[in-house]
């Protein structure tokens, strides 16, 4: 795992100096609050409903035992015992006092952490495939590149104030569980003929005008990676338009100018570009990746698994749900649920956090990771060590064994934190979990995945959800709106809306008359929420939703 | 009167000639830059000894990428930010290729030389020059 | 047809705090039902710049809608009673300063 150089220590400590100094300026009025507002954000610092949010970057996902003991310890001095996971590998915490912030950010950097760029209108958090590393399906680990993508972003003199954020993300496997093809850059790693290299997919992005990235370079050599993403911004920054804050994003400078003809202006700005570069990043790559060489495997029985996994059937059920195939003999990847039934989404006590932390430090060769998806992953376990794994986890409310299920549910912070949210998510996720819990359905219902945003911003990826559930104010009263059939891996695809919107109260029964539809019209019960929908289309899923429509119409 | 600030801090502007906005004369010493001109199409004749590029606002990060670009494409004359720019944006500007940047006095006000100064450190801890020269320690 | 002016209070968040706070006749207080009730349009303009030029203190001040039915001035707004109350996944914020008192 990558630990921070003297360079980046030196460069945080500074930058943090910087921000304290700034927090004293806001106070004592030498910054306006629109001034200073802009360089908060910067440091990840948010004013929502009813406090400050301090969010937190966890580049590529990706944490050691020592990082997630102080997030813990973080929770408990500064804010109230617990954390929030979010879908883009940051934490959450929602009430920071603003003197506080300078100091939790100094706690921070004593175990090589920042909230830089984790806000704002310049390159957030880069992030990765969380399996990256471990996942049996790779073709290469996507974290040395994000850390040189991290490096290269961070504090970049021309990309602190763009149009709006800018979103990266890496994967290095096949199967794209980056999400993408919904990022303003997404980079898959690729071979052609034996070389190394990417494909460049630009203007994905979810929010209000949801589009799907496209391929703007089809192979980027290795070494062009940096000048490449350089040209892109750097034309972004001048494209874009700054009139309105809606179509302000690279989708729509790619859309409104057409691919080829951005393209051209990339490769133009490219080719001025790519002289500054002379290889010392390709050495610093180098050097990285010898960090993220993997630990050394141990070859041992798995007999206590197979035992474990015959004799008990929590254990059992846990293990075919939360454990994901492994590159190494022996080895799985275990992904921890922060979704109980009823619980909020990704949120983790300080005292989980720990336990996690101390799993992974006896388990799992002190790595963890956090998901896209709100969980949080032990990347490396040898299959003996799963049952003591999974009752340490278990007595801590961590056991639940419903990954991919329906209460497995993304959820945005909605109206319960979020000063931008139009209706809440939070509860609406913890009721459908808890309904399908009484319905014993779940396993039944096999993979779907439900997620759920408090506004059209669609943090909480609705527009990807196989089902996505949209919060809005209509005339002062939530209401919810379904999208059926979105997807968020290699076959993204947008979801289609099914009609108008229900209630707070009626959103869960409606919920649930969709997949008892479901349950009715798949071929056979291997066939997923997904497959079934595709082969159907709307219209059953329409009917189920709208019975009196059907009615109405009879 | 603006100020100017560059990294020994304020001083009183020292460029006495006129400054000729951008697309208005082709043989100007000095240019003015608003921050929504095209980098690529500013002509960079032989007597250009000054551009001056607009921070409308100090949200308006187009100016970088203008500085960068003219650089990029040869211009080693003094290279000029003027208006919002913040002190915090201080060393942003110096990175991006600027020379100076020049305030309003009311800004100068408000943000006086001690913040700028705090900043006049910008050649350290710079990502950008770490990963165009310089040599790893480890590897 | 005339719009109608339905009564208002200033709200903002405190600049140290970050905490939901209502303007008064004399400052601000954290509690609605102190609040300065603002039936008069002109009169609210108004209040709302004087709350707005108080940077050292508050921060993105606006005008929410009351409803004065009650004793005391309730949100309009379900936003507004989520500002007045706090989250409902956990009794946090001003719930959890009620419940404590
Ligand atoms: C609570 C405070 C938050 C605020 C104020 C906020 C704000 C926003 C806004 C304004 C957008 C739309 C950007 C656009 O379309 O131009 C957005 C998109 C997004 N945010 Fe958030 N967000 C918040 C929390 C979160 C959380 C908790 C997550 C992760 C769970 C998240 C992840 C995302 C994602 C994935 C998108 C959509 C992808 C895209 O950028 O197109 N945000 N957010
Ligand atoms: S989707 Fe809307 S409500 Fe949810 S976190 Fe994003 S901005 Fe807030």
């Amino acid at each position: 795992m990558y630990s921070y150089t003297d360079f980046d220590a030196a460069f945080l400590k500074e930058r943090n100096a910087q921000f304290r100094a700034q927090v004293e300026r806001r106070i004592d009025g030498s910054l306006t609050e629109d001034e200073f507002k802009p360089l908060r954000l910067m440091n990840g610092l948010y004013l929502q409903l009813h406090a400050y949010m301090l969010r937190v970057a966890i580049p590529y996902g990706t944490l050691n035992s020592r990082q997630m003991h102080k997030l813990a310890d973080i929770a408990d001095k500064w804010d109230k015992g617990y954390g929030h996971f979010t879908t883009r590998q940051n934490i959450q915490y929602n009430w920071p006092k603003l003197r506080d912030v300078p100091d939790m950010l100094d706690a921070l950097a004593e175990v090589d952490m920042h909230a830089i760029q984790t806000s704002g209108n310049t390159i957030r958090n880069v992030t990765a495939d969380h399996f990256a590393g471990a996942a049996a399906d790779e073709i290469a680990d996507p974290r040395p590149v994000a850390e040189l993508i991290r490096q290269w972003s961070t504090d970049h003199p021309e990309f602190q104030f763009l149009p709006r954020k800018f979103k990266v993300a890496v994967t290095g496997s096949p199967n794209d569980r980056a999400v993408t093809r919904a990022h303003d850059i997404g980079l898959r790693m690729v071979t052609r003929d034996g070389e190394a290299g990417f494909e460049v997919i630009v203007g994905g992005g979810l929010g209000r005008t949801p589009m799907i990235g496209k391929v703007i370079r089809e192979f980027l050599p290795r070494a062009d990676l940096l000048p490449y993403l350089e040209a892109i911004v750097s034309v972004y920054n001048l494209l874009g338009r700054r009139d309105n804050k809606y179509k302000a994003r690279i989708k729509i400078t790619v859309h409104e100018n057409g691919l080829d003809d951005f393209r051209a202006r990339v490769e133009e700005r490219f080719a001025l570009i790519r002289p500054q570069f002379t290889g010392v990043d390709q050495q610093m790559l180098s050097a990285i990746e010898a960090e993220f060489a993997p630990p050394v495997f141990r070859d041992a029985p798995v007999t206590a698994f197979e035992d474990a996994r015959r004799h008990y059937p929590a254990f059992r059920s846990w293990a075919d749900t939360n454990l994901t195939e492994h590159r190494a003999a022996g080895y799985a990847i275990v992904t921890v649920s922060l979704k109980a039934h009823g619980a909020t989404p990704g949120d983790a006590t300080s005292a989980q956090m720990r336990l996690m932390a101390d799993l992974a430090k006896r388990y799992g060769h002190d790595e963890l990771r956090i998901s896209h998806e709100q969980n949080v992953i032990l990347p490396h376990v040898h299959k003996s060590d799963l049952p003591s794994v999974y009752s340490a986890l278990a007595a801590a409310g961590l056991g639940t064994a419903n990954v991919g299920l329906i209460s497995d549910i993304i959820a945005c912070p909605g109206m319960d934190y979020c000063a931008l949210a139009t209706a809440r998510s939070i509860p609406i996720a913890q009721e459908i979990a808890t309904r399908f819990e009484e319905l014993k359905l779940e396993h039944d219902i096999g993979p779907l995945k439900i997620k759920i945003s408090g506004c059209i911003n669609a943090c909480g990826h609705h527009h990807v959800g196989h089902i996505g559930i949209l919060g809005l104010d209509r005339a002062g009263v939530e209401n919810y709106q379904i999208t059926l059939g979105g997807d968020s891996t290699e076959d993204a695809a947008i979801g289609t809306r099914a009609g108008p919107g229900f209630s707070a109260e009626d959103i869960i029964p409606a919920i649930e008359r969709l997949v008892r539809a479901y349950l009715e019209l798949r071929s056979e019960p291997a066939e997923t929420f997904l497959q079934t929908y595709r082969r159907l289309g709307l219209e059953p899923f329409k009917a189920a939703l709208y019975p009196e429509a059907r009615a109405n119409a009879a | 009167m603006s100020i100017l600030v560059t990294d020994t801090g304020f001083a009183p502007d020292n460029w006495a000639e006129p400054i000729v906005t951008l697309g208005v004369a082709n043989d100007a010493t000095a240019l003015d830059v608003p921050s929504d001109a095209d980098p690529a199409t500013i002509p960079l004749c032989d007597g250009l000894q000054l551009i001056r590029v607009d921070f409308p606002s100090s949200a308006d990060g187009r100016g970088f990428t203008i500085a960068r670009q003219l650089r990029l494409r040869g211009f080693t004359g003094r290279l000029r930010a003027r208006g919002h720019v913040l002190a915090d944006q201080y060393a942003m500007a110096r990175r991006s290729g600027f020379d100076e940047v020049e305030i309003s006095k009311e800004l100068a006000a408000r943000q006086p030389e001690d913040q700028w100064r705090f900043r006049a450190n910008w050649r350290e801890n710079d990502y950008q020059t770490r990963l165009r020269t310089h040599k790893p320690a480890k590897a | 047809m005339a719009r109608v002016f339905t009564p208002k209070v200033v709200t903002a968040n405190a600049l140290l705090e970050g905490d939901v706070i209502y303007q008064t006749a004399t400052g601000w207080t954290g509690d609605l039902a102190e609040a300065e009730v603002l039936t008069d349009e002109a009169d609210a303009d108004l209040r709302l710049i004087e709350a707005a030029q108080q940077t050292g203190h508050v921060v993105g001040a606006y005008l929410m809608d009351v409803d004065l039915s009650t004793e005391s001035p309730q949100p309009a707004h379900f936003r507004e009673a989520f500002r007045a109350r706090g989250p409902s996944n956990y009794i946090h914020g001003k719930q959890e300063v009620a419940r404590n008192v």
